[in-house]
């Protein structure tokens, strides 16, 4: 145990996620010896975000205006959507630079073991959306794990009705992997979702 | 295969222990609590990640010890494969392949296969219905890989569907009938979906285990009435298990939405592989509750015996592990017992008394005496 205020600062940053009570304390010890003004630049950046970031009205993206900035871009596709479980997912598919489209998160998965019904993610949001007819194509980019597969199911009957083209992303070997590295989970997988390869 | 060399530090009672191992019989022999089974199960866990004696790794681990490591070396067709494996209780599990470190632990499942005779087999007759789920499970992941997978995934949707139940029926009993269940239609239709591919998988293997689980009866045991495998499907007894998976998933949907009802009642799952049993029979009788001790023993090792010839008959002819069986069972199931295992490749067996080893599985004899093993012969 270390004194006062040294204590609360490693207690601190040992509950944020995936920092454990040696990392906490490496941490605390090298703010200790940093630079103040870096110190300070830091606990400004931690108020700001806190201040500043909201979620997106639209889309419920993290952004610092009402709107993300992807919402605001006359650019975009607004007739393809892209529904996806968190933020961080948004980053990922955006790196991409394949898609176009715009993009609703729903702030989690479908998992009755914690507790998180339909209730609980932004969905009737999504049905809002959807209802002015705008969108055309429906992505279900939710995590490839069953939590993410119930959820997509859910999605796919509920807006069954509405008649939109809904897709889901494909899942099975990583591009750019040897065959022989897959494990065999994965790989068998990728033979039961084999395509048909047109010549 | 074979194992040609066991090595173990802070494995059970061993700090260090040094086997050399060769293809034939091997039996491990001393009095009660010196250590023979902690070998085999060393053994068996090289092969299956796990022990036939207790569910999780800590026991594994010699008292006061952080880890143990289990070095099996495995000849199969003369190529060597050195499997090494250190045991962390509480962390992960690490597993190194002919010394160079594999991402995850079970890609060293089926370098070695074993095929285990332990006193403990006597609960797939007389035990619970999980006992019998469980090794058709671990058959069929041992015969396919793949379905690790499935029954992970159906282990998952099982819990989640549960769990669902278990907060959807005092909602539903509380508002009435207002409650939206269309989140339950979503696992319903995940739970046919996987629970038909292990349905399927296990339906099939009953079909070629029926024979050869017979076959082995008759050789160990003789029996008048001969014996059956029946497949008890949760869906119920009028209800024909279909063979495509697509139909069986539809069936486990139609038993789903039957008894949805009575699940939301009870709030548990009432449908599904995870209910099934695989039940034995003895001419006309079940084997729970009316076979004798002898024939539940004769029982339990005919299906060992099947899985063994099955396991054979895929390729790589699996080691074939005899703990502490031979005590159990008469002269005569005995001597029936060792000829049909004395043409394996490699047959290591353990046992406290050296004149319960039959006279047909001579071969290496090693002596083990508190924590120390020495070949005698």
């Amino acid at each position: 145990m270390y004194e006062g205020v040294v204590q609360d600062l490693i207690d601190e940053l040992g509950r944020l996620p995936g920092v454990g009570p040696k990392g906490a304390q490496r941490i605390a010890f090298h703010l200790l010896a940093a630079d103040p003004a870096d110190v300070r630049r830091l606990a400004q950046v931690l108020i700001e975000v806190k201040e500043k970031v909201r979620f997106c009205r639209t889309c419920f993206n993290v952004a610092e205006a009402e709107e993300c900035r992807i919402c605001q871009d006359p650019r975009r596709d607004p007739s393809v959507l892209c529904v996806v479980e968190e933020s961080k997912d948004v980053v990922a598919i955006e790196k991409t630079r394949e898609f176009r489209g715009r993009y609703h998160v729903l702030g989690g998965a479908i998992n009755p073991i914690e507790g998180i019904g339909p209730d609980d993610l932004r969905i009737r949001e999504l049905m809002t959306r959807l209802a002015d007819g705008t969108v055309t194509e429906l992505i279900l980019a939710t995590d490839p794990n069953l939590e993410g597969e119930a959820t997509a199911t859910y999605l796919a009957r509920l807006v069954k009705p509405m008649g939109l083209r809904v897709t889901r992303l494909a899942s099975g070997l990583p591009v750019g992997g040897d065959l022989e590295y897959a494990d065999e989970v994965t790989l068998g997988r990728a033979f039961e979702g084999r395509r048909l390869l047109d010549v | 295969m074979h194992v040609a060399h066991l090595s173990l530090t802070d494995f059970r009672s061993y700090p260090a222990v040094e086997l050399p191992l060769e293809p034939g019989v091997t039996a491990l022999v001393g009095p009660n609590g010196q250590g023979k089974t902690n070998l085999v199960e060393a053994v068996g866990y090289a092969a299956t990640l796990g022990s036939h004696r207790v569910a999780t790794d800590a026991p594994l681990v010699r008292l006061g010890a952080p880890r143990a490591v289990v070095r099996v070396r495995v000849v199969r067709d003369g190529r060597a494969t050195l499997v090494e494996l250190e045991i962390n209780p509480g962390r992960a599990n690490r597993a190194r392949l002919n010394q160079s470190p594999v991402p995850r632990a079970r890609e060293v499942l089926g370098v070695l296969r074993t095929v285990f005779f332990a006193p403990e087999d006597l609960a797939l007759v007389k035990g619970d219905p999980a006992e019998r789920r469980r090794f058709l499970d671990d058959l069929l992941v041992a015969r396919t890989p793949r379905l690790a997978g499935v029954r992970a995934d159906y282990e998952r949707v099982l819990k989640q569907r549960t769990a669902l139940l278990k907060s959807a029926g005092p909602a539903l009993r509380q508002r009435g009938a207002g409650v939206d269940l269309s989140t339950l239609d979503v696992w319903d239709a995940h739970l046919a979906q996987v629970g038909a591919e292990l349905l399927a998988a296990r339906l099939e293997l009953v079909a070629t285990l029926r024979p050869l689980v017979s076959g082995a009866y008759d050789a160990v045991a003789p029996a008048p009435g001969g014996t059956a495998l029946d497949y008890a499907c949760s869906m119920g007894p009028d209800v024909e298990p279909a063979t495509g998976r697509d139909e069986l998933a539809e069936q486990l949907l139609a038993a789903l939405s039957a008894a949805r009802p009575r699940e939301l009642e009870r709030g548990v799952c009432l449908i599904g592989p995870h209910r099934d049993d695989l039940v034995l029979r003895l001419g006309p009788a079940p084997a729970k509750g009316y076979a004798s001790h002898g024939e539940s023993w004769s029982y339990a090792l005919a299906l060992r015996l099947a899985a063994y010839t099955l396991l054979s008959a895929d390729g790589g002819e699996p080691v074939l592990v005899l703990d502490d069986v031979f005590a159990e069972l008469d002269a005569g199931r005995r001597a029936r017992l060792a000829a049909l295992v004395a043409p394996a490749e490699q047959v290591l067996i353990t046992a406290a008394v050296a004149q319960d080893v039959p006279e047909a599985l001579t071969g290496a004899w090693v002596d083990v005496r508190d924590g120390t093993v020495q070949r005698v012969r």
